[in-house]
């Protein structure tokens, strides 16, 4: 499926658009650190929780839970929140 | 894994045509490592340590707490980094900053059962290459407290201390409400230079602490050392050093500036001596940074604080100084020729202040309001070296051939 990556991770993707496979939240993520390494730690942390300023959307919508079903056909979105600093 | 490749952004401060010293120029040439709110910088040095000329900066954006270059081998750079969004990791270079590559498994707690509440690298704090008959082991502390071990160089860390998970010691580091404003921190990683397995370390809060099995096991070492008033210092969480440095030339002795002082040990006494009540009241003896001397256990140079009332954070009186004592603490000097002289309200945090090894030796600081400084003779005269930098976390330096 289809995943837009924020420019702050595009050092790992070198690209705003990339493809990757999961049924979950969860197993996307996996999938996505299987091409580029490193990528979920930035996102994820060592506890398997979203970190505090990251943002998930599938298809539009805020997701919060990392078990949430994926369908071939979703479009996730990783977005930072808008926290300055 | 991300990796980034840049130029160095050259700009040359001035030419690079000294005047001959009376000296023999340094054979070794020294590179400043900046390590800024904003990103990283390396301040290349001519041979006279007059010129410099900027390359970076480096993770633009990234949060840089610590940028440290193995003195083992001469090119391992490693970079303590994270953004406000992205989670904590570290970078790696071999080629001087030209190309970093990121570590496969940055320092990270376990992960603990379902249900279990578990902790979180917020940042890594502090890195500290291990001893010189250990190539490629470095440790790291983290924010909250955590004490890890690469042994390839940087590329994959590990838990590495029970105090990690020890109930005693997890009270003693706090929470993040009891840690300094930007999360509590492990920090002042040491190895002794004669014994790869002697280790001290501090914690912010939670005090000084050492151990004699590379740093599985700790015990706490804060014997004389103050706390602020209305606690017991027999409590270790309430205990707050703020920089620990060993005397490359007699590792018996220690130095420390405390949230309560500055303070001497020599070993194998488990006693703390606070030095600093021969500070000038005026300036009093709280601050951040220390540096030991490389060749002389008998001269140190702190940067006083105001840490009255509500801890301003700044310089005393708004006129910045350092302070050097050459006789292990009985008297204190300040140095301040060069400095603003009034109306300069930054100051310097703990790991923003050091030295080169050379003689007479290069002093070097950089500021709050992210101005980097340096002494080319022990601190009698500063000289700016770069202005407008982010703030600056930390200064270190890497002598080159």
């Amino acid at each position: 499926m289809k995943v837009l990556i924020p420019s702050p991770l595009r050092s790992y993707t070198r690209t705003r658009e990339v493809e990757a496979t999961g049924t979950t939240i969860g197993e996307l993520l996996a999938d996505l650190d299987r091409r580029y390494p490193g990528l979920r730690f930035r996102m994820i942390d060592e506890q398997d929780k979203m970190r505090p300023h990251m943002r998930f959307f599938i298809n539009g919508e805020q997701v919060f839970d990392m078990n949430r079903a994926l369908r071939p056909t979703d479009e996730v979105q990783i977005v930072q929140a808008l926290s300055g600093g | 894994m991300a990796r980034t490749k840049k130029k160095p952004a050259a700009r040359k401060s001035r030419p690079a045509r000294a005047k001959r010293a009376r000296k023999a120029a340094p054979a070794r040439r020294v590179v400043v490592l900046v390590a800024t709110r904003k990103g990283a910088w390396l301040f290349e040095g001519n041979p006279a340590r007059k010129t410099w000329r900027a390359n970076g900066p480096h993770f633009l954006g990234h949060i840089v707490n610590h940028l440290v270059l193995d003195p083992r081998d001469g090119r391992t750079l490693l970079a303590a980094a994270k953004t406000g969004h992205l989670g904590p990791t570290v970078f790696r270079s071999t080629d001087m900053g030209r190309t970093w590559k990121e570590a496969a498994r940055p320092p990270a707690f376990p992960k603990v059962p379902e249900g279990e509440k578990g902790r979180v690298v917020d940042h890594t704090f502090w890195l500290t290459p291990g001893h010189a008959s250990e190539p490629n082991r470095w440790y790291a502390g983290t924010s909250p407290q955590g004490f890890f071990r690469s042994d390839d160089g940087g590329v994959t860390w590990e838990p590495a201390s029970g105090v990690n998970d020890d109930p005693r010691y997890r009270i003693w580091m706090g929470t993040v409400q009891d840690g300094t404003p930007d999360g509590p921190k492990m920090h002042s990683i040491i190895v002794d230079p004669r014994n790869p397995a002697h280790i001290y370390m501090g914690m912010s809060g939670g005090g000084v602490h050492e151990s004699h099995d590379a740093g599985r096991t700790f015990a706490p070492l804060v014997k004389g050392l103050e706390v602020v008033e209305g606690f017991d210092a027999a409590n270790i969480a309430v205990h707050d050093p703020h920089c620990v440095r060993l005397c490359p030339s007699n590792p018996d002795r220690l130095y420390q500036q405390n949230h309560c002082g500055i303070y001497r040990i020599d070993r194998p006494s488990d006693e703390w001596v606070r030095i600093g009540k021969r500070m000038p009241k005026r300036i009093g003896d709280i601050g951040f940074p220390m540096v030991v001397h490389p060749r002389d256990d008998q001269t140190v140079w702190v940067f006083p604080m105001d840490g009255q009332t509500v801890w301003p954070r700044t310089s005393p009186e708004g006129k910045p100084c350092a302070y050097v004592t050459r006789d292990g603490g009985k008297s204190w000097q300040r140095l301040d020729s060069g400095l603003p002289a009034d109306q300069a309200w930054w100051t310097v945090k703990r790991q923003a202040m050091t030295r080169d090894a050379q003689d007479p030796v290069g002093l070097y600081f950089g500021t709050t309001s992210g101005d980097l400084w340096m002494s080319r003779d022990e601190g009698k005269r500063w000289a700016n070296v770069a202005r407008n930098l982010p703030e600056i976390y930390a200064v270190e330096t890497a002598e080159l051939r």
